[in-house]
């Protein structure tokens, strides 16, 4: 079973976060606030397991995206929109409009996105990716964590002994250990839930269907969909992000319609389960066990020769 | 942790490192982005006790290589000593790794499963069988007891000693904290080395006129500058700011001070009891070095796990590639 999530259509209402922590009984955090933006998450933890970004973006990085063609033709530089007006970027719609056009002067994307013109928010509510190859399965000593029958992936608190290594194993910052507990904690896909053929309680509770549920195909097929839809409307920054099996964790079992760079939403771009390394990783540690026994070996015998003489 | 993080905020004087030419023409030495500068990995929740049995552990590996190869040339007093140093060495292992963990009253569940993609389930056993060997041939050599009993015992231990020195060294390159993973073919390397340092550091101490003892810690001093020096250089530039600054840095620093004035010490002191008592403080010097040389790294994964440019950067610059080859 897998999560599609569809940035596009995400509002920020938080119902997943909420939801969450009340199926789970997840403890809830000091409420406190960020001070860099509307999102006072910050981030999955052990006591977040959805967190809902929001990136707030003006202009001159949306057109970021003209590295990559989306929003100024390759080559093309537009006037530098900070220096329109003197209300940051509150310039005169047709000086604007300069930097609105590609060389085939059609209007750019962020017209669309974003309304105003000169910003935009993007929102998404981040979760557990549920790898296919996941680290934090691979290195944990004591077998907490498993691969379920959804092909999902749950930590059992009963077995965790909070040794702590899945944490930075992690290539997505998932999964933190509880300080006043001990254990790591993590998204279940509220594992509970499926078994008895409920939807997890993120995606009961979104109210746009930002967060959608279903088995690994449907969504796989309805996340495809989307994206056509998206980059037809006029939204060539959009792009999926984890629902390739040929990627670090060979797949996701929860994949994202994003509207800018994975780093931009602080989501790895290319993250690699590390495991896949060990070979590499146990051999150079066997390549330098053994020039520490020859080297320890080699200085004894011929100290040892030379003091006997 | 979650809610607020206060690591949006960079520390005044952190050198924000560039991806240089990633992203095509128009923005050719673009920042890399992230949100809101905030850490994409997590940092360990490890504590203080995770390198110090680094540093113990390391030490009784190479002791009891040192141990066996020592008696083998017909010296027996600094075998002696070496296996006295692994098994002291090792008896607090498992105090450190089990105060560090979550939930310390569960520590044996470690022992439910044996797990080859887990270097830490992997360690945990070879250290379970370690010890048991390493604290035995001490033992019966203070005993007098069973002395066949001691030699199998200690070639045991030396078997295992060489995995246990390094295997933490791959403990940390499996995980996604830039630092430590990027230095996977190089850090195993600095594990051994801080380790040989050790064992004839601890030896040097308890008998500094031993010209073998000498001679293994000189030996190991010289290897761990060299090793650390390459590892530090094998780093993408914008993946080893830890190692030239912040604490980490500064650990460093103290690793390869007192490495090198005490290899220096314990090479040139002369014989007589003023040249004991330099070898002696020169041996300090080593086994301080090798404790900062573990204490460095490990802060260093610290800063690198805070650092979202770190995170991107290689990971962009392995899409940039993939993408050019591609392309043909």
């Amino acid at each position: 079973m897998a999560f599609f999530t569809d940035t596009t259509v995400c509002i920020g209402c938080k119902a997943c976060e909420v939801a969450c922590k009340e199926w789970n009984d997840v403890p809830s955090t000091p409420l406190e606030l960020t001070g860099f933006s509307y999102d006072n998450t910050g981030g999955l933890g052990s006591e977040s397991w959805r967190a809902v970004k929001f990136v707030e973006q003006r202009l001159p990085e949306i057109r970021q995206q003209g590295a990559e063609g989306a929003f100024v033709a390759a080559g093309q530089q537009g006037p530098d929109l900070r220096m329109v007006g003197t209300d940051g970027f509150a310039g005169t719609p047709d000086e604007l409009d300069l930097t609105r056009a590609d060389g085939d002067g059609r209007a750019l994307a962020v017209d669309a996105a974003a309304g105003a013109g000169d910003f935009r928010w993007l929102m998404a509510s981040d979760v557990c990716k549920h790898c296919t190859t996941a680290a934090c399965l691979d290195v944990c000593p004591t077998g907490a964590l498993f691969k379920t029958e959804f092909s999902t992936v749950v930590l059992q608190d009963d077995i965790c002994n909070g040794c702590g290594y899945c944490v930075p194993a992690c290539p997505y910052g998932v999964v933190d250990r509880r300080p006043d507990d001990g254990r790591a904690f993590k998204c279940t896909m509220c594992y509970d839930r499926m078994k008895g053929d409920m939807t997890p309680a993120c995606a009961q509770s979104c109210p746009t269907d930002s967060i959608m549920f279903g088995t690994w195909e449907d969504m796989r097929a309805a996340a495809g969909d989307r994206l056509e839809e998206v980059v037809a409307a006029g939204l060539p920054g959009a792009q999926l992000y984890g629902e390739d099996t040929e990627n670090g964790v060979d797949g996701c079992g929860a994949f994202f319609l994003l509207l800018d760079d994975p780093e931009v939403y602080g989501l790895p771009p290319d993250p690699i389960a590390t495991t896949k390394d060990l070979p590499t990783m146990w051999r150079a540690a066997a390549r330098a066990a053994a020039a520490m026994v020859v080297g320890i070996a080699g200085v004894v015998l011929v100290t040892g020769r030379r003091s006997q003489r | 942790m979650s809610g607020a993080r206060p690591a949006g905020v960079r520390r005044p004087g952190t050198r924000r490192p560039r991806v240089r030419g990633g992203r095509g023409s128009v923005v050719p030495d673009a920042e890399p982005r992230s949100y809101y500068d905030l850490p994409i990995v997590k940092a360990p929740v490890w504590t203080w006790e995770v390198p110090a049995y680094f540093f113990v552990g390391g030490a009784a590996g190479a002791s009891s290589v040192l141990a066996v190869v020592a008696e083998a040339t017909g010296n027996a007093s600094l075998a002696r000593t070496a296996r006295l140093v692994a098994a002291g060495a090792v008896a607090a292992s498992p105090p450190l790794l089990i105060s560090d963990l979550g939930r310390p009253d569960r520590f044996h569940h470690m022992l439910r499963i044996l797990k080859p993609t887990s270097p830490m389930s992997v360690g945990s056993w070879i250290l379970a069988l370690y010890a048991p060997a390493a604290i035995g041939a001490a033992g019966l050599d203070v005993l007098g007891w069973f002395p066949r009993l001691r030699r199998v015992a200690g070639v045991v231990a030396a078997g295992l000693g060489p995995a246990l020195s390094t295997y933490t060294a791959v403990l940390l390159t499996n995980t996604a904290v830039p630092v430590w993973h990027q230095a996977k073919d190089t850090l195993p390397a600095v594990f051994a080395a801080s380790s040989t340092m050790s064992s004839g550091a601890a030896a040097v101490l308890v008998r500094p006129a031993d010209p073998t003892a000498r001679a293994v810690a000189v030996a190991g001093g010289l290897a761990e500058l060299v090793t650390t020096e390459v590892m530090h250089r094998s780093l993408d530039d914008d993946v080893a700011g830890p190692y030239g600054e912040g604490d980490s840095g500064q650990w460093g620093r103290v690793a390869s001070a007192a490495t090198a004035v005490g290899t220096a010490l314990v090479a040139f002191a002369p014989s007589g009891s003023a040249g004991r008592a330099a070898r002696r403080l020169g041996a300090v010097g080593m086994l301080a070095g090798a404790a900062a040389t573990r204490w460095s790294v490990f802060r260093a994964g610290f800063a690198s796990a805070a650092d979202p440019a770190a995170t991107v950067g290689p990971q962009r610059r392995r899409i940039a590639a993939r993408t050019a080859s591609d392309r043909g």
